[in-house]
């Protein structure tokens, strides 16, 4: 079968429908991911083809949604479970991290817990406050858990079906601006690792690394560049914990500059992290200091300003600038 | 401190009072409709259920309204309505020696902890009729999420007591694979295990499976979110969960008082299941109220509450002083219903046991704390390259990349030592 054109959402239902049908011990869970299909449809039709006792839908409790998502793993279940938007995920926060996080530590390899806890995140869509949010670092901080995020239908699909056949406890992040972007999906061929790094726009002059929304904004960002005659390379993560440094060092060891762009707060956030193994590996490649693009030292702000906030074309690009002028 | 008093602290006067009114069905809450009728017509104590119990709840005023008792502090046994237990001779024998053994395994931590052997250790002195009695009632096939002082359900389900240690000698976090014998990690976070427990019976339920899993978990852990959200979880799915709330009247130095307005048995109906205060110090009751409630869950009625009314009479851990918090006169009280004195003064009165059997339990639990202490003093430290082990089940760059870096820099001490 050909490649099909889907909607980055419907990439996720159309692997959410896949597991249902491969595993019947995958369990879809969340607050109105039934008969509504999510806020965001991502699981829509899915109750009515699979029922409600494989697409759950929940009390409002985001703790409860984790906690009971662990007993089943225990049971032998693999649920997915879904937290309805980036900022709601807190309730929930003393499950995933200290129980979801650890319990395969404490067991000593006794226990696997393969649940996977999918979050809508990140900025753009004009949402009121606790929506917009990302919060991927506090999670990649913690020991026992994964973190990925992809940035396109393809990896939407394949992403998905891959964290739930793994057996570690993987938050998987969605870009909710990127939503209604469609892509090619070929559901019939063999994906890359889940964990690799991909080089998705290859270039000289300077690396630039994203991941999730902000992949979008550095491919424009480099066409934008390629006009005034400035070839960048952007490579899309793909995952937070780990990150895939090998294929970023290769990247940097060529172009001897790199750029890092996240949405979430730069402070202490994923790009101090990526800069300082890079500057690590690097040190005698880099020919200017890893810059980093993201959000700024203050709550996510209201919609009306969030251009301000997230790191856009132009403030990728003046970076771009500046690592450029060393 | 009397269980009146307690039910005073833990409320307005006039709850209590709609408490006693209401508590001739409260024994009968297997059945939550009856129930709740019978709290809403506020009749007095049925006669017939207080015909049986009349003779020694007349003496226990203060116990009798709330709590199923089938032993009493004197060891004299008592009749329930709703739970009738035969027993013979030697399911008592078996009952005292678990809980002897269980004292004796736990005065033992104790010690190995004020010797330096033990970081910590939470004592479970005085609960273990509750949590024999439970542990006893349960299936082989049944499933337990413990807090961390459940060594008397451990027992029961048969860990090793030498594992128990591991994580209060600080060798590991736990260490046991909770489905060999059906009893879940310790959890130290108050009251997450409440949603395991939920969650994996919710799987049993979708499984059609005949077990039962038991949340235990204490009077303070009542007031987190975790045990309120399990609550509700379990409600709305029908979760065959037994939530077994041993309320041993402290969290830390924080009183029952300070955790609720109502007794905690009662917190159940507002959920939409039934609840029942069970003596905790009185380890038939514990075993025939339990029983009943893991046959409630198997059998599809959903979860159901049972409040253990007991006592912790050590402290917290060995880290607190409870001689700062609370007045001798409780615990003296508190003494009086010793759930092992008590089951010895049954046994002693129905001649159920010979000096041979006490003197033999006695050999044994001194054998116990032996091979305990043994066990604890030849625990190896765990190697050092242990920390990256079971980070991930199926890998992770970070920690390879961690392992390996670590690894040389401890191989470049033993290249110094041969270069020497």
């Amino acid at each position: 079968m050909a490649a099909e054109k889907m909607a980055l959402a419907k990439a996720l239902n159309a692997s959410l429908r896949t597991a249902l049908e491969t595993d019947p011990k995958v369990l879809v869970m969340g607050e109105d991911v039934g008969r509504l299909g999510g806020v965001f449809r991502i699981t829509d039709q899915l109750q009515k083809d699979f029922g409600e006792d494989r697409v759950i839908d929940t009390p409002l409790a985001e703790s409860g949604i984790i906690g009971t998502a662990i007993g089943l793993a225990l049971r032998g279940y693999r649920p997915v479970a879904e937290i309805q938007f980036d900022g709601f995920v807190f309730p929930a926060y003393d499950q995933i991290v200290t129980q979801l996080a650890k319990m395969h530590a404490r067991s000593l390899g006794a226990v696997r817990l393969p649940v996977v806890i999918r979050i809508p995140y990140g900025g753009g869509i004009g949402a009121v406050e606790h929506h917009s949010e990302s919060p991927e670092a506090l999670f990649a901080h913690v020991a026992g858990l994964k973190i990925v995020t992809p940035s396109d239908a393809s990896d939407a699909y394949w992403m998905l079906q891959q964290a739930i056949q793994c057996d570690d406890p993987v938050v998987f992040f969605e870009p909710k601006a990127r939503y209604w972007d469609k892509g090619e999906v070929d559901r019939e061929g063999i994906p890359g690792p889940l964990h690799a790094a991909k080089v998705v726009r290859p270039g000289d002059d300077l690396t630039i690394a994203a991941y999730g929304p902000s992949v979008k904004t550095a491919l424009a960002a480099a066409s934008a560049a390629e006009e005034d005659g400035v070839s960048l390379e952007v490579v899309d993560l793909r995952s937070v914990s780990p990150i895939d440094f090998d294929t970023l060092q290769r990247s940097v060891e060529r172009t001897g500059r790199l750029v890092v762009v996240h949405e979430a707060p730069v402070f202490f956030g994923s790009g101090g992290e990526i800069a300082a193994r890079i500057t690590e590996r690097c040190f005698y490649h880099l020919e200017a200091p890893v810059l980093r693009v993201g959000g700024f030292h203050a709550p996510y702000p209201p919609a009306r300003l969030e251009e301000e906030y997230l790191p856009g074309l132009d403030r990728v690009l003046d970076s771009v600038d500046r690592a450029l002028a060393y | 401190m009397t269980v009146e008093s307690t039910a005073a602290r833990g409320k307005p006067r006039r709850a209590a009072a709609e408490t006693t009114a209401a508590s001739g069905k409260t024994t009968a809450s297997r059945k939550p409709a009856a129930s709740g009728k019978a709290a809403a017509s506020k009749k007095p104590a049925a006669p017939r259920r207080t015909a049986a119990s009349r003779k020694p709840a007349g003496k226990r005023q203060a116990e009798r309204p709330e709590m199923v008792q089938l032993l009493t502090p004197e060891g004299e046994r008592v009749e329930h309505p709703d739970y009738a237990l035969d027993t013979t001779p030697e399911q008592l024998r078996g009952l005292y020696r678990d809980m002897m053994l269980t004292r004796r395994f736990d005065a033992e931590a104790t010690a190995l902890q004020r010797q330096g052997e033990l970081g910590l250790w939470p004592s479970l002195l005085g609960q273990e009729a509750a949590q024999i009695g439970s542990g006893r009632a349960l299936r082989e096939t049944d499933y337990v999420f413990p807090t961390y002082r459940e060594h008397g359900v451990a027992w029961c389900r048969g860990v090793d007591p030498a594992q128990l240690l591991g994580m209060f000698r600080g060798v590991n976090h736990g260490g046991w694979d909770p489905a060999s014998n059906r009893f879940h990690l310790y959890t130290i976070v108050i009251g997450s295990q409440a949603l395991h427990a939920t969650g994996y019976a919710m799987g049993v339920l979708k499984d059609g499976a005949d077990e039962a899993v038991l949340a235990y978990f204490g009077d303070g852990a009542s007031s987190q979110g975790d045990v309120a959200e399990a609550f509700t979880f379990a409600a709305v799915y029908n979760a065959p969960v037994v939530f077994f709330c041993q309320n041993n009247q402290w969290a830390i130095s924080e009183p029952t008082e300070r955790q609720t307005r109502v007794p905690l048995y009662q917190r159940a109906q507002g959920y939409g299941f039934p609840g029942v205060r069970v003596d905790g110090n009185d380890v038939l009751a514990v075993l025939a109220v339990t029983r009943a409630a893991a046959e409630h869950a198997r059998t599809g009625q959903g979860p159901i509450l049972v409040e253990a009314f007991t006592y912790r009479m050590g402290a917290h851990t060995t880290s607190d002083d409870p001689t700062r918090y609370r007045p001798k006169e409780e615990l003296e009280a508190w003494e009086a219903k010793d759930p092992m004195l008590r089951l010895r003064r049954l046994i002693e009165r129905e001649d159920a046991a010979d000096d041979a059997f006490f003197s033999e339990l006695q050999a044994e639990s001194d054998a116990l704390a032996k091979r305990v202490r043994e066990v604890i003093r030849t625990m190896p430290d765990p190697d050092g390259m242990a920390m990256f082990e079971h980070t991930y089940a199926d890998g992770h760059a970070l920690v390879d990349e961690e392992r390996a870096q670590y690894g040389a820099y401890l191989a470049s001490f033993a290249d110094q030592h041969e270069g020497n």
